[in-house]
């Protein structure tokens, strides 16, 4: 299998930071927050490897950081170090050190977002297929008919009805919100998507088709994908290894259902018995 | 003249009201603006005898650039006579001693407008200056100042695009009449000012240097001559110009001259009638003068 992202030593500190920030946060002392300096320490130090068509989960509790490290992979938020190599076919990006031009490309090209709030995803004041528009004029496809077409099979895929392709999602359901989202991040066929707890917040039917459907995708289009929840259900559906995170840190990796079955680390166990 | 003299004698302003420095000023920017075709530079907008949103961008420009034997041509809404555009030449006329007006484009080598680029194609010895009122195209789709600079740096144009996919879908075509997205060499996106879309193509490579000036969001922006102008559109919906035909599918004329290839203002009379005129009134008043006897108007 070929590697997609490559992801080492990744850390984000919010705040002036200190040489003590490192040590005096994480699981052992139980708090992200420094205490000589009051940065927080959202991430440390976080590192993981993705390969084609693998759908790699991060779990964790609130403000355990798992967010931060999309954002941070999507160029929402600059991270404070760290270093993250994207594999596009037969190219490397080394993805922190591209200029800001070069990194909207990519995540216009090749990388794709859900958000669980579908409000970061979509522009509520334009229409659905307007939406998906947006993203495939940002990568230059310039034809009227074609752009279309192209939004209209997506939504088609993702299940929203054809004839609320012109309607704002403003008025539209939470879990077609979210579908609209997912067409969207899929329009440009990226190899990398990533998911920002998609389903938190929808009823269980509702999340059980949303889960069906990315899995769909992914043994479509092969696409490589990042989830972050906090649901050990959807961890466990989806995906295939697994990272769990603390006050910023990795506290566990490894195959999916030996984490769930075989947990090592004293909070894991923990959060495992808490779910089951 | 009587007002010329007086100013003179009095010596109360500068040759063109604004100092030297604030001039040069204006001449960096403009500068900058050439360097940088369709950049919106910043510079420091005067306090000007009347109001902002009355021309006060396109006057600055006009003042900096005047020199003692400059011919000055004011327009407004293509028409030299209109009340804008007599207050501002008679402006420039009191305080730019020595210098000449005319309404006639063939004999101008700097024309302030609003709203209109004349007809007839202008020459490398001229230069228009623009009033803009509303100088970045992307005040629509983003609020932040900080972002659209971001936006235009990168070239970052796709929301300006998906407004015109949604007018597409709503009304099967581009229905944008003025201010229309007009990128410049293959980067910035500019708001070429209240000009209609029948104006637009004449950016494109258009012999003159066409000057825009912002004066309430003090900002100078530039189409040298030369320069690849192209309205934003996609490859199977083209940008057109306004459609002056009829119900029968002919071109209307000018109910005054009887041009068939100008920009027609519409006039409706109390009757509830409907005339069409050139909006161009240099440009009509020529078409009187030379092509009246070869071309008569149409039926």
């Amino acid at each position: 299998m070929n590697k997609i992202l490559e992801v080492r030593g990744l850390s984000k500190i919010y705040g002036p930071g200190c040489p003590y920030c490192v040590d005096s946060t994480g699981p052992e002392v139980d708090t992200n927050l420094c205490p000589h300096c009051g940065s927080v320490v959202a991430i440390h130090d976080v590192s993981f490897d993705l390969f084609e068509g693998e759908i790699l989960g991060v779990m964790g509790e609130s403000g355990s950081g798992k967010s931060t490290v999309v954002k941070a992979l999507y160029f929402d938020q600059a991270p404070s170090s760290g270093e993250a190599i994207f594999f596009d076919n037969d190219k490397q990006h080394d993805l922190f050190s591209l200029n800001a031009a070069r990194q909207r490309w990519l995540r216009n090209h090749r990388f794709g977002m859900v958000y669980q709030n579908p409000n970061l995803g979509l522009n509520f004041n334009i229409s659905a297929g307007g939406n998906i528009a947006e993203r495939l004029l940002m990568s230059d496809l310039m034809d009227y008919g074609a752009i279309r077409e192209r939004a209209k099979t997506l939504l088609a895929r993702t299940e929203v009805l054809l004839s609320r392709v012109d309607d704002l999602p403003k008025h539209f359901s939470g879990g077609m919100q979210q579908r609209v989202q997912i067409a969207k991040a899929l329009a440009t066929q990226p190899p990398l998507l990533f998911l920002d707890e998609v389903t938190t917040g929808l009823d269980l039917s509702v999340q059980a088709r949303i889960l069906d459907l990315i899995l769909e995708i992914q043994q479509e289009l092969k696409t490589a994908m990042v989830v972050v929840t906090h649901d050990l259900g959807v961890i466990r559906l989806l995906t295939g290894r697994a990272i769990v995170m603390k006050y910023g840190r990795v506290i566990e990796t490894g195959l999916t259902d030996q984490i769930l079955e075989d947990p090592q680390h004293a909070y894991t166990q923990r959060l495992v018995a808490s779910a089951l | 003249m009587n007002a010329m003299s007086h100013t003179q004698a009095d010596n109360a302003y500068n040759f063109g009201f604004l100092d030297e420095y604030a001039k040069k000023e204006v001449r960096r920017a403009i500068l900058k603006a050439i360097a940088i075709p369709g950049y919106q530079v910043p510079y420091a907008s005067r306090e000007m005898p009347m109001g902002r949103g009355f021309g006060t961008g396109g006057l600055q420009l006009t003042l900096s650039l005047i020199g003692p034997d400059e011919v000055v041509k004011v327009i407004d809404q293509g028409s030299d006579d209109s009340v804008n555009a007599v207050n501002l030449r008679r402006f420039i006329e009191m305080t730019c001693p020595g210098v000449s007006t005319t309404t006639a484009t063939t004999e101008c080598t700097l024309i302030q407008s609003r709203h209109r680029i004349p007809e007839l194609p202008l020459t490398a010895q001229q230069i228009i200056v623009l009033q803009v009122p509303y100088p970045d195209p992307l005040v629509v789709v983003e609020p932040s100042e900080d972002k659209r600079k971001i936006m235009h740096g990168e070239a970052d144009y796709s929301r300006l695009l998906v407004k015109l996919y949604e007018d597409i879908v709503k009304f099967d075509e581009i229905t944008i009449s003025h201010r229309y997205p007009t990128r410049i060499n293959g980067h910035y996106v500019i708001d070429p000012s209240p000009i209609p879309r029948w104006d637009v193509p004449k950016l494109n490579d258009s012999a003159a240097l066409t000057l825009f000036g912002a004066g309430r969001e003090k900002k100078i922006y530039a189409v040298p001559p030369h320069t690849i102008a192209e309205p934003l559109a996609f490859s199977d919906v083209p940008f057109r110009v306004e459609d002056f035909r009829d119900e029968q599918g002919r071109r209307r004329a000018c109910a005054r001259c009887g041009c068939v290839d100008s920009f027609l203002d519409e006039f409706v009379a109390d009757s509830g009638s409907k005339t069409y005129q050139c909006s161009d009134s240099d440009w009509c008043d020529m078409q009187l003068q030379q092509v009246k006897p070869l071309q008569g108007k149409p039926a």
